[in-house]
């Protein structure tokens, strides 16, 4: 293979980075060219609500820089990508598009859970030993300026992933009025923790004591210096040794943290904060091990192209784990397993069948099997109205590795499940849905409608399905010696919704074996 | 840490003093009879110009720090006052010296040789006085502008180091009412004139200043001349600073900017036995005290020397051209980055030619697989090949990176011009940093390749500049080690205002890293020897006067490491004082090269660590400049280090010991084998160039002969 070149850049609330990767080269996934410029973006939205024209300025004119460096190494392709600053200021849109003029560069405006997914990944992806890591309870702690995420797994299955709003620069911002001294701000911060995560505990953690946790961002890998091996990109600190660090540097200024471990003041800030998170979060979820990964957002980027393009092998089934977090999420909702196990290989099969006739892909298929486990939560809240609580609880979920988008189309597709579907007239007036995404919200509620009423009865008499499509008839034969009457009956109810939507007529059909 | 206190004053050299002394050693070359004489002319004018410009720089921010009541003392327990003092001191011995040098030893030694300098215009022949005249009326009179002055003119201005002749004149026919009058001697014409002689072999100048004398009363007509004598002065006009004095200085001085007296003059030099009515008026005009008074028996300012150094026809009287040799195991058949890739390349200039560093530029400004070429430029000759290399490898569509710093004192416009011409080919030129100037001498070529992105670099002790390598020690590796390439990587965005890297692998920069770095490697060094294992540092540079270091390295002699400082200059560090400094010796070479390099090494256990600079251990080099301490990598070049520093270390001919009292000595010759390092280092390359590169195939083809039948 060629040698292929991708930068990826990252607008994040304090650093602004460009790294450039080379695949096909001396090693599997290399990275040649790191850039990176301190910029607090973050506390300009903290502060005002919205990032200052200073910064705009600066940040063109350190994009025109990179777009500059990113043409000497003839890169192939590049992705821009922006975090928290630029997802909750106030004038995203109109900072959006001025940089996007004044740069010609596209940038993507992540939300906290595709962000997270990404940072995830670039764990993920480049380490062996993450795959061992979380074959016993792990969480993974991202922290950020202005809030961290906590992310759980079991048996490599991601659980729950939650958003806390305590940040390293926020907490230090909103606590610098009342603190006396070091201690003092030790005592603060582990008390506002503290408090989250008794509540995160006993939803989340339950009895499991969670022996791994790594932790990302808040530069305390530069803290570890004996404990770091050369050619490791991420490094195991035991909790003993945690420790010992942990008592030395709490105590210390920034400038001191500088002059000890001979690192840059600007690296300096989140490092006390974070190293008092990290140690609560040890002490509340039992961890024995805390891992520090050596990677960035845009090594996640990376790899993300990397993959898609074939310059690299998989080697973590990401999407299992966005449907993990799917079925926890359900489970949570006590919704009925079985049903749903039934639904999902009847909804793929269908999908699959009509691929000719709906044109959608890998992505829409995924949305499909994560609506059919969502299908039902909404019984949980009311039994009455679940179409509306099913809606609501998936738009108050965080799901890791779905966009915003995403998520709003699976909350769309499961509420028409069950109550009548708008058209894009009326729905585009409540939302800000495309119409493309509108379109797949659409063939996915046909779908899922039609094989819903194939487990009416949620007995899963439907067990022996084939589905062929012929012309304009798609035949679903099921074998069957139980009494389909109602499947039957709610099929053809759905059947209407389903041709209108792809111009196909299913037919449902029962064989009795003899 | 020990309880001892390393940094009494009494434990260090004043920096003025010590670099007084560095000057008598290159006194020294002139005055040595084993050298051909125009080489001595040449050390003679170096003494001369090192002189002025210590004046210009060091003895006007003394003068200030006086002025501003700033009375911090130094490293060694001296006030500015008292440094003044002894400077003065020192410094007239210094003059005195350089004329009876030049008077009883040069002067006949010149006209033995052929070239003769007339000292009094009294003694031309008739012939020359007659072309001297003439030349006079045509060249010279139309440029002469005298001054004079009388109660309606006042003190008219002398300009900074230029050479005047001062005269007292009187109206014809009103004898005894002397007045002061004066006449620059113009710049713009040649200070030497060539005089007409019999004997064509031989060569015959006057000075300038003695043909003005000769006809100065053509320039006063209406007066009569009562006496007429050469003077220059120099005032403290420069507006830099030296980046050594500490911050509080500067505010100090900031604060008393007004009361600062603008163009002082902090020297007078006059001819000997001048008519003391005229020197009592220039002494009250320019408001010098005595000691600022040097009364020279010869001519003013010794530059015009270096003017004679290529005097045709003298070739004997010269050393012979040394011509940089080709480096070992390098070749012309194949591109630099194929030989780089083979393995490290050490290049030691001048011994070694300078043209791979050209030829580094400029083959990655031509080489279709080369993205970036980024390089850091302090001081650059004037027809620079590199910066035409540089050029050219914008036009060709590389991304061209160029650090030029400004600060490079007395070259600032120089480098503003082709800065500029930098600009216009379409490079990215960096003005410098705020505040720090960039010495570090670093070029990185960034090179796309079949397995990938591939980084070569340049490091040295030395400015890219292809004139002062064939004048300058100095050492230099090429690489493509990926920790250094990524290093240079991170030198360069750092430079272009973007974050440090996280970790540096291999390269320790100052203003931040290095003398915490340094300080690191002498202690380890300290600890070593404490453990009972041997401990050794040998250290090469051109001057050492930082006093954490000195302190460092003093406590590590008390511990017991050996330590040997070849340093060229500047020396603040004592040596043999009981329990202090007994195992530290310190040996300056001043030859016909400027020993440049900076070398470190230590031995570190048995797992010995060698490293090169751009840096030497002064507070400024490692406080307020971009520089790069880096370490050699590859074990054979290390050999080949350890060789260089124990030829250094073994010279006996130009070395110079420094003693307990603070005098340096040369080394007692008798019944040893004489080895001078720079003619040793010569030979040496002369003998590996010779020797066929490793590895290369002869290119000769052999004919297949007929067969016979």
């Amino acid at each position: 293979m060629a040698i292929k070149y991708f930068a990826a850049i990252c607008i994040g609330s304090t650093v602004t980075e460009m790294k450039i990767f080379e695949w096909g080269g001396k090693k599997a996934m290399r990275e040649v060219e790191r850039i990176s410029v301190r910029m607090t973006l973050g506390l300009d939205v903290y502060k005002n609500g919205r990032i200052s024209s200073a910064h705009i300025e600066e940040l063109c004119q350190v994009l025109r820089d990179f777009i500059q460096v990113m043409e000497s190494y003839r890169v192939d392709a590049h992705k821009v990508c922006a975090t928290s600053a630029f997802r909750e200021s106030r004038n995203l849109p109109i900072i959006q598009d001025y940089i996007e003029k004044q740069t010609g560069l596209k940038i993507d405006v992540l939300s906290n859970s595709e962000q997270r997914f990404v940072d995830y990944k670039s764990i993920a992806s480049v380490s062996a030993e993450f795959e061992k890591i979380i074959q016993s309870p792990a969480a993974i702690v991202d922290i950020g300026g202005s809030s961290m995420q906590i992310s759980l797994f079991d048996k490599d299955k991601l659980i729950t992933t939650q958003n806390i709003r305590i940040g390293s620069v926020t907490t230090r911002e909103r606590l610098a009025p009342y603190v006396k001294n070091s201690e003092h701000f030790e005592e603060l911060v582990t008390d506002l923790l503290g408090h989250e995560l008794s509540g995160f505990g006993k939803l989340y953690q339950k009895d499991r004591q969670i022996r791994n946790l790594i932790v990302i961002g808040g530069n305390l890998l530069e803290l570890m210096g004996p404990y770091r091996l050369q050619d490791k990109r991420i490094t195991a600190v035991t909790k003993k040794q945690f420790q010992s660090v942990y008592e030395f540097v709490v105590g210390l200024s920034q400038d001191q943290i500088s002059e000890q471990y001979n690192i840059s003041f600007d690296l300096t800030g989140p490092i006390v904060p974070s190293a008092i998170f990290s140690r609560c979060l040890m002490e509340n979820l039992g961890a024995e091990t805390i891992w520090l990964p050596d990677y960035s957002l845009c090594d996640g980027l990376a790899y993300d192209y990397g993959v898609k393009n074939r310059y690299l092998k998989n080697c973590h089934n990401f999407e299992e784990d966005i449907i993990a977090a799917a079925r926890s999420i359900a489970k949570r909702y006590k919704c009925s397993q079985a049903h749903i196990k039934n639904l999902e290989e009847l909804a793929l099969l269908v999908f699959d069948r009509m691929k000719k006739v709906h044109g959608m892909g890998k992505r829409e298929r995924l949305l499909l099997q994560i609506s059919v486990i969502l299908h039902n939560c909404g019984k949980f809240i009311s039994l009455e109205d679940v179409s509306e609580c099913a809606f609501n609880i998936i738009m108050a979920t965080e799901i890791i590795g779905l966009s915003h988008a995403e998520r709003e189309m699976i909350a769309y597709t499961v509420k028409f499940n069950t109550s009548p579907f708008e058209y894009y007239d009326d729905l585009s007036a409540k939302t800000g849905i495309t119409r493309s995404q509108y379109m797949i919200v659409a063939k996915l509620t046909a779908i899922l409608r039609m094989v819903n009423a194939l487990d009416r009865t949620h007995h899963q008499k439907c067990k022996n399905v084939t589905a062929v499509l012929k012309e304009r008839t798609l035949k679903i034969t099921v074998t069957s010696q139980e009494d389909l009457t109602l499947e039957a009956g709610t099929f053809n109810e759905k059947a209407e919704f389903f041709e209108e939507i792809f111009n196909v007529h299913p037919v449902f059909k029962q064989r009795k074996q003899i | 840490m020990s309880e001892f206190d390393f940094g009494k004053p009494e434990y260090f050299t004043n920096r003025e003093c010590s670099w007084l002394g560095f000057n008598s050693r290159v006194l020294s070359e002139a005055r040595d009879k084993s050298l051909p004489l125009l080489e001595r002319l040449k050390f003679l004018s170096i003494t001369s110009s090192n002189l002025d410009e210590f004046f210009m720089i060091r003895v006007a921010s003394l003068k200030d720090m006086v002025h501003a009541k700033y009375t911090k003392k130094d490293i060694a327990g001296m006030t500015p006052q008292e440094q003044l003092v002894v400077i003065a001191e020192k410094a007239h011995e210094l003059v005195n010296m350089q004329y009876s040098t030049y008077n009883r030893s040069l002067l006949p030694q010149m006209k033995q040789a052929g070239l003769e300098i007339v000292t009094e215009h009294e003694k031309m022949t008739e012939a020359q006085m007659e072309y001297a005249d003439k030349y006079f009326e045509e060249n010279v009179y139309p440029v002469l502008t005298p001054m004079a002055m009388d109660p309606s003119r006042p003190f008219p201005l002398v300009r900074n180091k230029t050479l005047n002749i001062g005269a007292l004149i009187s109206k014809k026919g009103e004898k005894g009412k002397a007045e002061f009058a004066t006449v620059q001697v113009p710049s713009v014409l040649p200070r030497i004139v060539r005089l007409p002689v019999e004997d064509g072999s031989k060569v015959c100048v006057i000075l300038l200043e003695q043909l003005i004398e000769r006809n100065i009363d053509k320039l006063f007509l209406n007066y009569d001349v009562v006496c007429a004598y050469p003077y220059r002065i120099m005032r403290n006009a420069d507006l830099s600073y030296d980046e050594d004095e500490a911050a509080d200085l500067l505010k100090e001085i900031q604060k008393q900017l007004k009361k600062r007296q603008w163009g002082e003059v902090i020297r007078l030099e006059i001819e000997e036995k001048m008519n003391p009515k005229l020197l009592k008026i220039l002494r009250s005009e320019f408001h010098v005290k005595d000691d600022d008074i040097y009364e020279i028996s010869g001519p003013l300012d010794l530059t015009f020397l270096m003017k004679l150094y290529g005097t045709e026809g003298m070739e004997e009287h010269r050393y012979e051209p040394y011509r940089p040799q080709p480096v070992p195991g390098m070749n012309d058949e194949e591109d630099i980055f194929t030989q780089i890739r083979k393995g490290d390349i050490l290049l030691h200039h001048p011994y070694m030619t300078f043209e791979p560093v050209v030829q580094f530029v400029k083959q990655a400004a031509a080489d279709p697989d080369v993205l970036a070429i980024k390089q850091t430029l302090y001081r650059v000759s004037g027809n620079s090949p590199i910066v035409a290399a540089l050029a050219q490898a914008a036009e060709n569509g590389k991304q061209v990176s160029v650090l030029v710093e400004l600060k490079a004192r007395f070259d600032e416009e120089n480098n503003i011009i082709w800065a500029k011409m930098l600009e216009k080919a379409g490079c990215h030129v960096i003005y410098g940093l705020l505040g720090l100037k960039t010495h570090s001498k670093i070029t990185l070529v960034v090179r796309r390749e079949e397995d990938g992105i591939r980084r070569y670099v340049h490091l040295g002790t030395g400015n890219y500049n292809d004139s002062t390598a064939k004048l300058y020690t100095d050492c230099g590796i090429l690489t493509c080690s990926e920790p250094i390439g990524e290093d240079a990587t991170a030198v360069f965005n750092m430079l272009s205002g973007y974050s440090e890297p996280k970790r540096w692998n291999r390269l320790v920069l100052a203003p931040i890293w290095m003398r915490s770095g340094f300080m690191r490697l002498i202690q380890r060094e300290t600890e070593h020897a404490k453990a009972g294992e041997p401990a050794r540092i040998i250290a090469k540079m051109n001057s050492l006067c930082d006093k954490e270091i000195i302190e460092a390295l003093y406590e590590a002699s008390a511990a017991g490491v050996e330590i040997d400082l070849i340093v060229r200059g500047i020396c603040c560090l004592k040596t043999g004082i009981p329990k202090v400094s007994e195992h530290i010796r310190v040996r300056s070479i001043v030859g016909n090269f400027l020993e440049h390099a900076r070398i470190f090494y230590f031995r570190n256990g048995g797992d010995e660590e060698f490293y090169m600079a751009s840096a030497d251990w002064m507070p400024r080099n490692l406080d307020k400049r971009v520089e790069i301490l880096f370490p050699i990598e590859s074990p054979e070049i290390c050999e080949r280090v350890r060789h260089i520093l124990q030829i250094q270390l073994d010279d006996n001919v130009k070395a110079h010991i420094l003693q307990p009292d603070g005098s340096y000595e040369k080394i007692d010759k008798r019944g040893k084998t004489l080895l001078c390092a720079q003619d040793y280092f010569c030979e040496e390359a002369k003998r590996l160039a010779k020797t066929e590169p490793a590895g290369l195939k002869s290119h000769v083809f052999i004919p297949a002969e007929r067969v016979e039948d």
